[in-house]
């Protein structure tokens, strides 16, 4: 096998990567954002219920915020399980449990790293966003502003300004999962090397991969170091 | 009829009792200086003037128009949006927008309210008269805190003082009927303070009516037309500041002056 044949049956893998990392910063960049509010979100539904004189219990129920706790203890799972079984629950899992027809494989792949991503990038934005001073939302208060003027005109570019480096992280890290979408027989990069290798009996294919990789990674971090200056028009 | 009433103003944290009914009026064009030891709920008073925390009880009037009342449990936030900007605040930590030039710190607000809050739409040769005003006006504003020199740098590039300057210019942009200031000069090295002490003595003459927090005694008894003393929560003194600095009735008043004298810087 030529050189040049590897080469095209590599690239048509890496269409595939590069498919399962756009589509999944695309997604869960705005998903990511959703899910911060949601695990920032002050709703209680019993607040009114407790008073000075009201037992330990109802102060308790009170201050219990369900958005907040189900969406932290969602952020938790997603978190604390690798994202390899969660590729293999969400092709496999209605099948298995529920006897329904299977998703294409590319589009359970594309759904498990959204929700993973989108938690990892949510609490990246809550830490940004609890980084932000009080004072920051005060001067925006005493100034007449709503709620949402606060946040999209004062706080959100102070707190993209400060998670571009965490962010970055998390994207070259992402470029390197893609490789577990071949858990479900998706034919990423390292999946195309892998067939080669098994045919044709030649390893120099996975060397040949990490120069992929490492291309694009490198084209990312010098994009990323781009953003970073640009956003440090000012300090602080 | 006072031009500003505040009545009977009670706030707790949790329980500890901050403030334990605070009443004043202040006539137009006055300024009030309000000292007191610290922890005695002078920033309190202002945050709670100022909508930042909403006292337990009490009522704040305007003219004779009921801004606040503690009684009426339910103000939407567009109420209190509208109810706060009769008043305008500047922080001890000055709190300017990082992102933005000295120029935007100052318009933005009423960019705000008027462009992308206006209830009607605007035609584009509107929004251009309007920014075209508040453009005009911001400016106006720079050059009276004297920095018409700064307006395109960013509040990193500032002096402490320069960029408490464009923090009251900030405040002002909104025409609030009464300025706050929450010891404007604190935060700021002692040959900074005297910049930002001038500006608002200059705003006084051009009769503002304002509510000034400080540990500067030589800059209260000269400005102000009344003095306020506070200790524990509770107005221990209040007066004129020849009254209050002159001749002290209250024992608590006499102490905390003799203390400040002393030692000017604490
Ligand atoms: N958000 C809060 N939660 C709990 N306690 C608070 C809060 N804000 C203020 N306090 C308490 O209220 C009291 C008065 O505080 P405040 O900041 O109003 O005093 P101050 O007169 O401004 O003092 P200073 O001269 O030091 O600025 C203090 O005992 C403080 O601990
Ligand atoms: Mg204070």
């Amino acid at each position: 096998m030529s050189f040049i044949d590897v080469t095209l049956q590599l690239a048509e893998g890496f269409m595939t990567t590069l498919l399962i990392f756009g589509v999944t910063l695309l997604c869960s960049i705005p998903l990511g954002l959703v899910i911060t509010f949601g695990s920032m979100s002050n709703f209680a539904p019993f607040k009114g219920l407790a008073s000075e004189a009201s037992s330990k219990f109802v102060k308790t129920l009170a201050d219990f915020k369900p958005i907040r706790c189900i969406t932290k203890l969602f952020v938790w799972i997603i978190r604390g399980t690798p994202l390899m079984v969660q590729i293999i629950l969400v092709f496999y899992g209605p099948g298995l449990i529920f006897g329904a027809k299977a998703l294409p494989r590319i589009t359970a792949v594309l759904i498990a790293f959204i929700i993973n991503y989108a938690c990892y990038f949510s609490e990246i934005y809550r830490g940004g966003i609890e980084s932000i001073p009080k004072g920051q939302y005060e001067a925006g208060q005493v100034l007449g502003m709503t709620k949402s003027q606060i946040f999209f005109k004062i706080v959100l570019f102070q707190v993209i300004k400060r998670i571009v480096a965490p962010m970055g992280n998390e994207i070259i890290t992402l470029v390197k999962d893609t490789s577990l979408a071949r858990v479900v027989m998706v034919v990423e990069l390292v999946q195309s090397a892998q067939d080669i290798i098994a045919q044709k009996a030649i390893i120099w294919p996975l060397f040949y991969i990490a120069v992929f990789y490492l291309l694009f990674s490198g084209l990312l971090t010098i994009l990323l170091n781009f953003l970073e200056k640009k956003l440090n028009y000012y300090s602080g | 009829m006072a031009f500003l009433e505040i009545k009977d103003i009670y706030k707790s944290f949790g329980k500890t009792e901050v403030l334990k009914g605070i009443d004043f009026t202040l006539e137009k064009g006055e300024v009030l200086a309000i000292i007191g030891s610290s922890g005695s709920g002078k920033t309190t008073l202002c945050r709670c003037i100022n909508f930042l925390e909403r006292p337990d009880r009490g009522v704040f009037l305007i003219d004779g128009e009921e801004i606040f009342n503690a009684e009426d449990k339910a103000y939407t936030d567009k109420q209190i949006r509208e109810k706060r900007l009769h008043f305008g605040m500047v922080f001890q930590s000055f709190n300017l927008f990082p992102q933005y030039t000295v120029l935007k710190n100052v318009s933005l607000a009423q960019e705000l309210m008027r462009i992308d809050g206006s209830e009607k739409k605007l035609s584009a040769a509107e929004k251009a008269e309007i920014r075209a005003d508040i453009d005009a006006n911001s400016r106006k504003l720079l050059d009276m805190v004297g920095l018409s020199e700064k307006t395109d740098s960013y509040p990193c590039e500032l002096s402490g003082g320069q960029q408490q300057r464009v923090a009251i210019a900030r405040a002002l942009a909104m025409k609030p009927d009464i300025l706050c200031f929450d010891e404007p000069t604190s935060a700021l090295d002692p040959e900074l303070t005297g910049e930002v002490l001038r500006v608002i003595r200059e705003l006084k003459t051009s009769d503002r009516t304002m509510i000034v927090v400080t540990h500067e005694m030589n800059f209260a008894r000269s400005v102000a037309d009344k003095v306020i003393f506070m200790a524990d929560g509770v107005i221990e003194e209040i007066g004129t500041p020849d009254e209050v600095f002159g001749d002290p009735k209250s024992e608590k008043t006499k102490a905390f002056l003799e203390k400040s004298l002393e030692n000017p810087l604490a």
